[in-house]
């Protein structure tokens, strides 16, 4: 495990130990390029995980004040929480639940397919899926995915199960238990899946790939990676000529340090990441870092989702097994006969008593209410996940007043659904419903979505300079050893959960930045 | 398929324990009232008057009824309010102010107390009249969090809590429908 000198600016500094961040840290330390991830949140083991929802959720959640505004529901459910992401070594790797989808391809060009829709920011991303299909394959490989590589399916829960029944009837056709990131057998040193439940609680078989006990510990045997955790990077600093030099960071104690660099990676997720741009704003960049294009903080996107909980005559049990043990797939195609461009995954999801009192109908009460609860075990249920449309209006922006722990401006995180997204939603709730009408439902509850788990594009990708933050590799237009590289960059958001994606433009920008570090061009 | 049996267990503490609450179902109240069974965890008060606590139960009761689910559950959670009020000032007026207020509206409509108002109905009518109000959403905000939380109440819901001591359920029932 190497150990930096603040001074050394030979460093590249990784700001961010996530899918995006774990992996390019990990992946530039095996390249031979010095590295030091900063970390905001502590190290949690394995050994520290629980399976209790609240207990974890309190452990590693990040739960630093932030506000919201716009249309949007979950501005009126959870006003302070628009996002449940992770603040801790791994980042969000540790509570996702798996789901590991590759984008289609007309995906990476909707500007193209769906057209101009009024009110979106539509953009083409300047990489299509031919240059995107050597680096999938090799995230699957890393990631252990089900259904590629040889790794067979997880067998299908009872919750699963209820879905494939209710998709034959309905004449589904792409209903399995999903390209997962959870071992179906032992691999890599790690164990098969034993059908804990509990994906959000941080796996505590390791089944799960996870950054924190998968890439990051490869990165350190190479004694090339520096993990720093309970470091939160407060601003990235710059010279006269406009390069970045290094990071301002917060320890434990609150005492503030400087980390030289030769390259700083953001990786802070799609709120932080804008939010330190914007934070290092200089009497030379007066409108944040990498801003020339103005795009810093807007297109925010989340996904289309919701869920369907529908309750039988006979019991279900659906919290035993894996969160996420099922997808159908057949409405995640373009198909604008529906009345909404995009599509959107159907996929099976699981909370306990004491999640699902929070997000089943959050705010409701009375027997309305808990006469659904009454048949928890009764239950199935299944999240909706969708393309939604960039618009410039939704947007992390920096607090006029409130400031953080740190005295930092806090980030306001404004959100209107598109008239796209409602209407893919409307659908989505629809055919949810009809699945499990299909076999037997004596009720079905249109639950609402939960804060923001794919929070997507504030520093997007774009060919040209004046249209987004970065370029092909990450970098940005304007700062060439400035690099975003979590799912902030995302052009647009696609149907699919969005990790495998992001570990992939990680692993592709890792190698782009060793050969370029390597040239000496930057 | 394996189901959970979802009465709840007697175990000799618990005997204790309803042993305890029996005793105090029958204390004399100050004002010579002897209150009754489903009062009896009023008396546990320590800060709020046995009045605000039994009527803060009963409003628990009626946000999130469970006809499964004993007194003492939700009472768990109005014993946190009664912690609250005995530490702060502002938390004993939030309470009590807020209770009055329902009783105020209670007599007004039934001309009865609302732990008196007879029908579940026209008790939660009188809560959605003040569903906004922040009393209110503390209650509620801290029953979604202290009864569905509580390991306790899980079995009576069929859920089966932590897995991973026990094997987690790959050889215990994840795919055992047998009823599709």
């Amino acid at each position: 495990m190497a150990k930096f000198d603040l001074k050394d600016d030979s460093v590249v500094v990784v700001i961010g130990s996530g899918a995006g961040g774990g992996t390019l840290g990990s992946q530039l330390a095996q390249h031979g390029v010095r590295t030091v991830i900063m970390e905001a949140g502590g190290r949690h083991e394995i050994e520290d995980f629980a399976n209790d929802e609240w207990g974890m959720f309190g452990k590693i959640s990040w739960l630093d004040k932030r506000t919201t505004s716009g249309s949007w529901r979950v501005a009126k459910d959870f006003a302070g929480l628009p996002a449940w992401i992770v603040k801790a070594v791994g980042g969000s790797t540790v509570h996702w639940a798996g789901a590991s989808l590759r984008f289609q391809e007309h995906e990476w060009k909707v500007r193209t397919h769906y057209g101009n829709i009024p009110g979106a920011n539509l953009l083409d991303w300047p990489i299509d899926a031919k240059e995107m299909a050597p680096w999938y394959a090799k995230a699957e490989d890393n990631l252990g995915v089900t259904r590629t590589n040889g790794i067979p399916g997880l067998p299908g829960n009872n919750n699963f199960k209820i879905m494939k029944a209710g998709a034959d009837k309905l004449g589904y056709k792409e209903c399995h238990t999903g390209r997962m990131a959870i071992n179906s057998e032992p691999r890599h040193g790690r164990g098969s899946c034993q059908q804990l439940g509990f994906c959000f609680q941080g796996c505590k078989t390791g089944a799960k790939w996870s950054t924190l006990y998968v890439d990051i510990p490869i990165g350190e045997k190479t004694g090339k990676l520096e993990v720093r955790a309970n470091s939160q990077v407060l601003k990235i600093e710059h010279d006269k000529s406009g390069k970045v030099t290094g990071v301002l960071y917060a320890d434990k104690k609150g005492k503030q340090h400087v980390q030289k660099a030769r390259v700083v990676c953001v990786a802070g997720n799609s709120y932080e990441s804008p939010r330190l741009l914007l934070n290092s704003a200089s009497s030379m960049f007066p409108d944040g870092l990498a801003n020339s294009s103005g795009q810093v903080g807007k297109n925010y996107m989340r996904h289309m989702t919701g869920s369907v909980y529908a309750l039988f005559d006979k019991p279900v049990n659906m919290h035993r097994g894996t969160t996420m043990a099922g997808i159908i797939m057949d409405e995640g195609k373009h198909n604008p006969k529906r009345g909404f461009v995009g599509g959107y995954e159907m996929e099976t999801l699981s909370l306990g008593v004491p999640f699902m009192a929070a997000f089943l109908d959050p705010g409701a009460w009375g027997r309305e209410f808990t006469t659904a609860l009454d048949s928890y075990d009764h239950m199935a249920g299944m999240w909706l996940v969708g393309e939604d449309m960039p618009q410039e209006k939704n947007a992390v922006t920096l607090h006029p007043t409130e400031k953080d722990q740190f005295g930092l401006p806090v980030p306001n995180v404004h959100f209107d659904d598109h008239a796209n997204d409602t209407a893919m939603r409307n659908h989505a709730y629809k055919q949810g419903a009809a699945v499990y009408d299909a076999v037997g439902a004596t009720r079905t509850l249109p639950t609402p979505p939960y804060p923001s788990t794919h929070n997507l594009g504030t520093n997007r990708m774009s060919a040209k300079a004046s249209d987004g933050v970065v370029n092909k590799w990450g970098q940005t237009h304007d700062i060439k050893n400035l690099f975003v590289s979590d799912g902030s960059q995302f052009t647009t958001g696609a149907a699919e959960n969005p990790t495998l994606t992001i570990v992939a433009l990680a692993m592709r920008q890792a190698d782009h930045i060793a050969r370029e570090t390597k040239k000496g061009n930057i | 398929m394996r189901v959970m049996d979802k009465r709840p267990k007697v175990t000799r503490r618990r005997v204790l324990g309803a042993g305890a609450a029996s005793l105090v179902a029958f204390t004399i109240m100050p004002g010579g009232m002897i209150i009754g069974a489903g009062n009896a965890w009023a008396a546990t008060a320590k800060a709020l008057k046995p009045k605000t606590f039994a009527t803060l139960l009963q409003m628990a009761r009626d946000i999130y009824p469970h006809d499964f689910v004993a007194d003492k559950h939700y009472a768990g959670v109005v014993s946190g309010f009664d912690d609250a009020a005995a530490k702060n000032k502002g938390d004993k007026k939030t309470f009590e102010n807020g209770v009055n207020f329902l009783n105020v509206s209670a007599i007004s409509e039934h001309g009865a107390a609302y732990v008196d108002v007879r029908w579940e109905s026209q008790r939660v009518a009188l809560l959605r009249g003040m569903e906004k109000d922040p009393f209110f959403q503390r209650v509620r905000g801290a029953l979604v969090g202290g009864l569905y939380g509580n390991a306790e109440v899980w079995p009576l819901f069929g859920y089966e809590g932590p897995s991973a001591s026990k094997g987690g359920y790959i050889d215990r029932g994840f795919d055992d429908i047998d009823w599709l």
